[in-house]
């Protein structure tokens, strides 16, 4: 865990894919897929239905191993075969599901205590002053800890899932599509939470996403999925820049891009 | 990423706790409990704090200072403007958790009792009102009878009806085999060897065949149904059925408890002849009791009631099954928890119910089927 502050400025990319091959069966998902992705960048994986954005995904955070190729996070491989290094690398990053993947049968506290429960190395109290602070984090009352998933509403859920992803500190956050199932409100107001706490609290995003309101509030930088390869890369300028079908169709699109275009970067 | 670290510097009679290093969650000294005590020891009489060359805090590691400082903020500390808004924010929400009293009562144990007798009534209630809705709905479909659900019922049918053949079948034929092969040890010692032909014939198609298959039935279809009924309410499918028009008890739990109905007393007529077959092996190879012997006996020796006897308690069985896995199904809660709890009390109240009404069937027949 301890490294010089000269070898701090030496860090490895937070995410890096080399050679990345997806095969399910006969059907081909990824081909050869490089990527970079650096401390404190904000980045939007974008592509057709169907292109392997979630698969992508799944495969960064070591939830579905590639047919070929490596994932490292951190510079170290997500697959590592020893459990102590694995869980330790795990305990780094923290992932937001789709649908929460909220624990249903815990109560919000406990859910939130849950990841810091598992460090077997705090005690009751401070997680429970860590599991407030986290809940005021996301803008929730002390009052909904008790609450079960189940009496939660879907902006609710979406908040206690980022509590809990963000209950140990984590270095990268993984958000699959964020703001599915969200009014425009709603899903107005997370993606402003998510900013605020990403700038506060410094970690790198990595994101699946249809939304183009959301990208554009949350994403500093895009990767371009399609023909099963990452087509680009890069701010929005360098990326509409590119030409593909898919890029052209997708930054023609009126809406998309005129959410697009604000991204900065 | 750099440890936490805390120096005590002695200035002048003034004690000074000066902080570096990365005051995170991953980089405090483990385990960070203890490590919490140790600064809390350092923290007595009141020193100064210097904070100036922690180069990160997160919030646990802000957490962990608040608390050491009794929740408020030391007479006298330096830090960045940075690390005091983190403690700040720290501060405006950080209270101690009301811990509610453990109240010990020394009646819990009688109300305890109370309340699970008053759960068992409720169930009971229900039960009924779903009696008095399927009795309701089978009204209804007499009358307009091409809204029967017949896919239903046929799927039902074959799922928990001729899927369950082959285990049946096996089961039936082993407990055959032991009891034949038990009792033969047995009637040798009285000379009493013919009478196993009575022995097996009355026990297997009246008493063993359906309460067999009623815990075979029970434990694979019921939960079976439980899990399927309560997850069909966990993702709303039932509510989707509801706003489309479509009953839930005609299309759901009608077709089930139908097709039980049905099965069962074939399934006990199979699980019967399977045992039998098992127990004449077993006398064939145990005492040479011939087939021939004893298939030309068991007509005489064992009266035709027994078998309706066994019939009857099969379509009993099959129907309090499926509505006891239906009616806990329908009482799911959207969490892993309350399905898993539900589908276990459905097991275990279906198995107790079909002995408690065999029990009630070998008092009701006593003067019934015994030569």
């Amino acid at each position: 865990m301890s490294a010089s502050p000269a070898a701090d400025r030496l860090l490895p990319p937070v995410i890096e894919i080399r050679g990345l091959y997806t095969q399910f069966d006969d059907l081909v998902v990824h081909r050869d897929i490089d990527l970079d992705i650096e401390a404190g960048q904000m980045l939007g994986l974008v592509g057709g239905s169907g292109s392997g954005k979630t698969t992508l995904l799944r495969e960064m955070v070591g939830l579905l191993a590639p047919s070929r190729g490596t994932v490292r996070l951190f510079g170290q491989s997500v697959l590592d075969t020893d459990p102590q290094r694995r869980r330790a690398l795990r305990r780094r990053f923290g992932m937001l599901f789709q649908q929460g993947a909220l624990f249903s049968a815990l109560s919000v506290f406990d859910n939130i205590a849950f990841p810091l429960r598992e460090l077997h190395t705090l005690d009751e109290g401070m997680v429970a002053d860590l599991v407030f602070l986290k809940l005021a984090m996301v803008e929730l009352e002390a009052r909904h800890a008790r609450l079960m998933p189940a009496e939660l509403s879907g902006g609710m859920v979406k908040r206690v899932a980022l509590a809990r992803a963000l209950s140990l500190e984590p270095e990268l956050l993984v958000l699959d599509e964020p703001t599915a199932g969200l009014d425009p409100d709603r899903s107005e107001s997370f993606v402003k939470l998510l900013r605020m706490l990403q700038k506060e609290l410094g970690f790198t995003v990595v994101m699946v996403t249809h939304d183009p309101e959301t990208l554009a509030g949350l994403a500093t930088r895009l990767a371009v999925l399609a023909d099963q390869r990452i087509v680009a890369c890069g701010t929005a300028a360098e990326v509409a820049a590119v030409d593909h079908p898919f890029v052209r169709n997708f930054f023609d699109s009126g809406r998309a891009a005129a959410a697009i275009r604000q991204v900065q970067g | 990423m750099t440890a936490a670290t805390i120096d005590v510097v002695d200035e002048a009679g003034a004690r000074q706790l000066v902080l570096a290093g990365d005051w995170r969650l991953a980089t405090m000294p483990q385990p960070i409990a203890a490590f919490e005590l140790r600064v809390r020891q350092l923290a007595t009489g009141n020193p100064a704090w210097d904070l100036h060359l922690v180069s990160r805090l997160d919030s646990a590691g802000a957490t962990l200072l608040w608390r050491v400082w009794g929740r408020q903020w030391p007479a006298s500390v330096a830090l960045s403007d940075e690390h005091r808004a983190l403690l700040e924010r720290v501060a405006a929400i950080s209270s101690e958790p009301a811990v509610v009293p453990q109240v010990r009562d020394a009646l819990a144990p009688i109300a305890a009792l109370g309340q699970l007798s008053l759960a068992a009534f409720r169930h009971l209630v229900e039960i009924i009102a779903l009696i008095g809705q399927l009795v309701l709905d089978l009204g209804y479909l007499c009358v307009h009878p091409r809204e029967i659900p017949w896919r239903e019922f046929s799927a039902n049918l074959y799922k928990s009806g001729a899927r369950a053949l082959p285990v049946i079948a096996l089961i039936g034929f082993l407990i055959g085999i032991v009891l034949s092969y038990l009792s033969a040890l047995q009637l040798k010692t009285f000379g009493a060897d013919v009478f196993i032909v009575n022995l097996l014939g009355i026990s297997i198609v009246r008493e063993l065949g359906p309460m067999l298959v009623a815990v075979l039935v029970a434990g694979r279809s019921g939960s079976a149904m439980t899990a399927q009924i309560g997850v069909m309410r966990v993702t709303e499918e039932i509510d989707a059925l509801a706003t489309m028009g479509v009953s839930r008890s005609q299309r759901l739990l009608l077709p089930k408890v139908l097709a039980l109905a049905v099965a069962m007393p074939l399934l006990v007529i199979w699980c019967s002849a399977a045992g039998i077959i098992g127990g004449m092996i077993a006398a064939k190879l145990q005492m040479g009791l011939s087939y021939a012997y004893f298939i030309d006996t068991l007509p005489r020796v064992v009266p035709v009631a027994n078998v309706w006897i066994g019939l009857c308690k099969g379509l009993v069985f099959g129907v309090l099954i499926a509505l006891i896995a239906c009616h806990f199904g329908l009482r799911v809660k959207p969490n892993t928890e309350s399905l898993s709890a539900l589908t276990t009390s459905s097991v275990v109240c279906s198995i107790t119910v079909a002995i408690l009404v065999d029990a009630v069937f070998a008092v009701a027949t006593r003067g019934l089927g015994l030569p």
